[in-house]
């Protein structure tokens, strides 16, 4: 009689086990880990493909595919993940393109050591932030690293996706009059993060903003407003990302700081470690340039959307040699609001 | 935010700033140095030079605590962390500030140094505890605000019996400074001061009486809110018009003519005088900065380590002298914005967003255009 069993004959221990080098090592447990964490919990017909890559169907319009890599710590937070992390910020840097985002791809480097507990809830996190936006993780990898070599999990995500015929958004094409109009409050993600390293806790939790926002992103494009550039404020924040696109079209911008939200507690803990809102990163929200005569428009579609119920128009793209961003202060001074130099370190006293 | 909204107020900054303009007499200038970085960064950060008539001009003083830290005090650290493998513990902003060798503490870090960043002297200690087997120095810098928590972690060090805990004492002390501002020769072209607001919170405004009856130069405590500061110089502006001279508090939600008395008593109790100390930009002050008692050599990282302070000019190029003095401008620097940069400082004063010139590079650059 045969004894030959169709199946690994252990399941992983994922309440107690750990992730070791064998993890990585191309044998049967790696093959164990990506069927029962990865594989079961991504499930879609690419993936079942089974093979080193996916083979995908033919697209119609031009493609656009980013990639990003995640390394954040603490690796779970208020609002959020690593896992679902990974998944908004790629979907995002896809979207913003002007993309409907179509596929991702997911590689982990996992530290030896690291739970298996723990690399379940980040695995289904992904899963579920893949299945409500919609597109499938259909390819991916897994290394595994010596203890002391990995901080718990890295991981890199790729995205694919379509811009359909007519619609040209790029960092390059904001032209002195256009106005520029943000998606929410800022410095939600960053301050949650660094709270919950330095142990800081308000009255009211601050929450990651982390999220998809190519269905914010599709309305926006829907309406037929002139766009020219959509980015996400990640890491560097807004002042950053408007800076990064004043040098790329060769303009200057003036904001007015009393049209930016900032959450009560995200500003609080600012005040409390000595950190500027406009350099703290977002994992949820979009700058919009668009013509003068699109933006009020604009404006009511994107506050008609949950993800941009507190969007507001914070300035104007201006003429300017220097490339300066600036901002009216709510003192009704005025303010260079420049690039993030090193590091945003806390001031002393 | 409540406690905060309040001192940022754009309308009643206008109200002042329209008195400001009605006061001043055109006539004259007024010449008004704030000490601290902290004012420094809110006049910036809130382009309060908008709010000022042309003939009010803001002097950016020396107080901000990495600027005025000299080569030779970083290059100690660096040499205490990376020939003793001491892990040295810091206040953040302190491991950019340019040491010999083109290393900072930030550089000596990624050339393998141990170095910490720190929140808090308390962080420091528990550095020290949980790597019982190492080395820990605290790098203590900072005016007379950042000096009492370094006392309690000295103390607490001691009553726990923590043996691997030292300090490098860099603490400064603000009057000092403001008298050797002042003792130039000759005299300065300084009209009255925005004094400090926490450093004040713990000596009072007792100190600075000397500035007033001696100098003959008034001063304003402020805090480090912008409606604080514009309160301060019309305030100042105020005194100058009616030929007063005098300390006067705006602070006074914080400030007292006495200050901490308990914070001051337990500094008294750990720190004594140093003969002398040298500043960046002020050069070597005499009874300007502090070091620990006898009782507590055993912390002292200097003596525990042996290693001694050697000074080295500053860069031949940088004006930081001139402009921690206010004699200069951060734009009349022939290297600032050029070769010097937020991102490769040469001087300190582009080194902390409270530095005169990296305030200016970061938040006023536009002022130059016309």
């Amino acid at each position: 009689m045969s004894t030959i069993k169709s199946n690994y004959t252990r399941a992983l221990d994922i309440k107690h086990g750990r992730v070791d080098m064998s993890h990585g090592s191309g044998g049967r447990a790696m093959a164990q880990l990506i069927t029962e964490l990865f594989a079961s919990a991504f499930d879609n017909e690419f993936l079942a493909q089974g093979n080193d890559g996916a083979t995908l169907p033919q697209a119609n319009g031009r493609l656009v595919m980013a990639t990003d890599s995640h390394v954040v710590s603490p690796l779970f937070f208020a609002g959020g993940d690593i896992g679902c992390l990974s998944v908004h910020g790629t979907l995002n840097d896809v979207a913003v393109m002007g993309a409907a985002p179509l596929y991702l791809s997911a590689s982990f480097i996992l530290e030896e050591g690291f739970p298996l507990a723990d690399l379940q809830r980040i695995v289904q996190s992904m899963a579920q932030a893949s299945r409500e936006a919609g597109v499938p993780i259909v390819t991916g990898d897994t290394k595994v690293v010596e203890q002391g070599k990995g901080d718990g999990v890295f991981i890199t995500t790729t995205g694919v996706g379509v811009v359909r015929e007519g619609i040209n958004l790029s960092g390059d094409l904001a032209r002195a009059g256009d106005k520029i109009l943000l998606s929410g409050t800022i410095g939600d993600h960053g301050m949650a993060i660094m709270s919950q390293r330095e142990g800081l806790t308000f009255s009211a939790p601050i929450v990651s903003d982390t999220a998809a926002l190519h269905g914010l992103i599709a309305t926006m494009l829907d309406s037929g407003v002139q766009l020219r550039v959509l980015r996400d404020p990640t890491r560097g924040g807004l002042a950053t990302t408007l800076n990064e696109i004043a040098k790329q079209s060769g303009v200057g911008m003036m904001l007015h700081e009393a049209a930016i939200a900032v959450n009560q507690p995200v500003e609080a803990a600012c005040e409390f470690l000595g950190l500027d809102p406009l350099y703290v990163a977002n994992e949820g929200k979009l700058i919009a340039i668009c013509v003068a005569e699109d933006a009020e428009r604009l404006l009511q579609v994107m506050r008609a959307h949950p993800l941009a119920a507190n969007a507001s128009i914070i300035g104007e793209v201006v003429q300017d040699a220097h490339g300066f961003v600036q901002m009216t202060t709510k003192m009704g001074g005025r303010r260079v609001v420049d690039w993030l130099a090193g590091e945003q370190l806390p001031r002393i006293c | 935010m409540k406690y905060i909204d309040e001192f940022r107020d754009g309308e009643l900054a206008k109200n002042i700033s329209a008195n400001i303009a009605r006061e001043a007499d055109p006539k004259r200038t007024y010449r008004l140095m704030e000490f601290c970085g902290g004012h420094t960064h809110a006049i910036s950060r809130y382009g309060l030079v908008d709010l000022l008539p042309a003939n009010v001009r803001m002097i950016h003083g020396p107080g901000c605590p990495v600027c005025v830290l000299p080569i030779g005090r970083v290059d100690q650290a660096i040499r205490l962390a990376r020939e003793q493998g001491v892990i040295l513990c810091t206040y953040a902003d302190t491991v950019r500030v340019p040491a010999s060798d083109n290393l900072s503490l930030m550089r000596a870090k990624a050339n393998g140094a141990d170095v910490r960043m720190i929140y808090s002297t308390q962080d420091a200690l528990k550095v020290a505890r949980d790597n019982p087997q190492r080395e820990v120095a605290f790098l203590a810098i900072g005016f007379e605000t950042t000096t009492p928590p370094t006392a309690v972690a000295v103390k607490q060090a001691e009553a726990s019996g923590l043996k691997n805990f030292s300090i490098l004492c860099d603490h400064v002390l603000t009057p000092a400074a403001m008298h050797a501002i002042l003792a130039v020769e000759g005299g300065v072209s300084i009209d009255g001061f925005v004094g400090p607001a926490h450093v004040s919170t713990v000596i009072g405004s007792k100190p600075y009486e000397p500035f007033a009856d001696d100098y003959g130069k008034p001063v304003v405590i402020a805090g480090f809110e912008p409606l604080d500061v514009m309160q301060a110089i019309l305030m100042l502006v105020r005194q100058i018009n009616e030929g007063r001279a005098e300390v006067e508090n705006e602070f006074t939600r914080a400030v007292t003519r006495e200050g901490n008395l308990k914070a001051q008593e337990l500094v008294a109790e750990v720190f004594e005088l140093r003969d002398r100390f040298e500043w960046r930009g002020l050069g070597s002050v005499p009874n300007s900065a502090l070091k620990l008692r006898n009782r507590f050599a055993a912390f002292d990282a200097e003596l525990k380590f042996n290693v001694s302070y050697v000074a080295v000019p500053d860069n031949k190029a940088c004006e930081c002298a001139a402009i921690l003095r206010g004699q200069k401008r951060p734009q009349e620097c022939k290297i600032f914005g050029t070769v010097c940069t937020p991102e490769n400082p040469v001087g300190s004063c582009m080194v902390s967003s409270e530095g005169a010139c990296a305030a200016h590079y970061s938040y006023g650059r536009f002022r130059e255009k016309a």
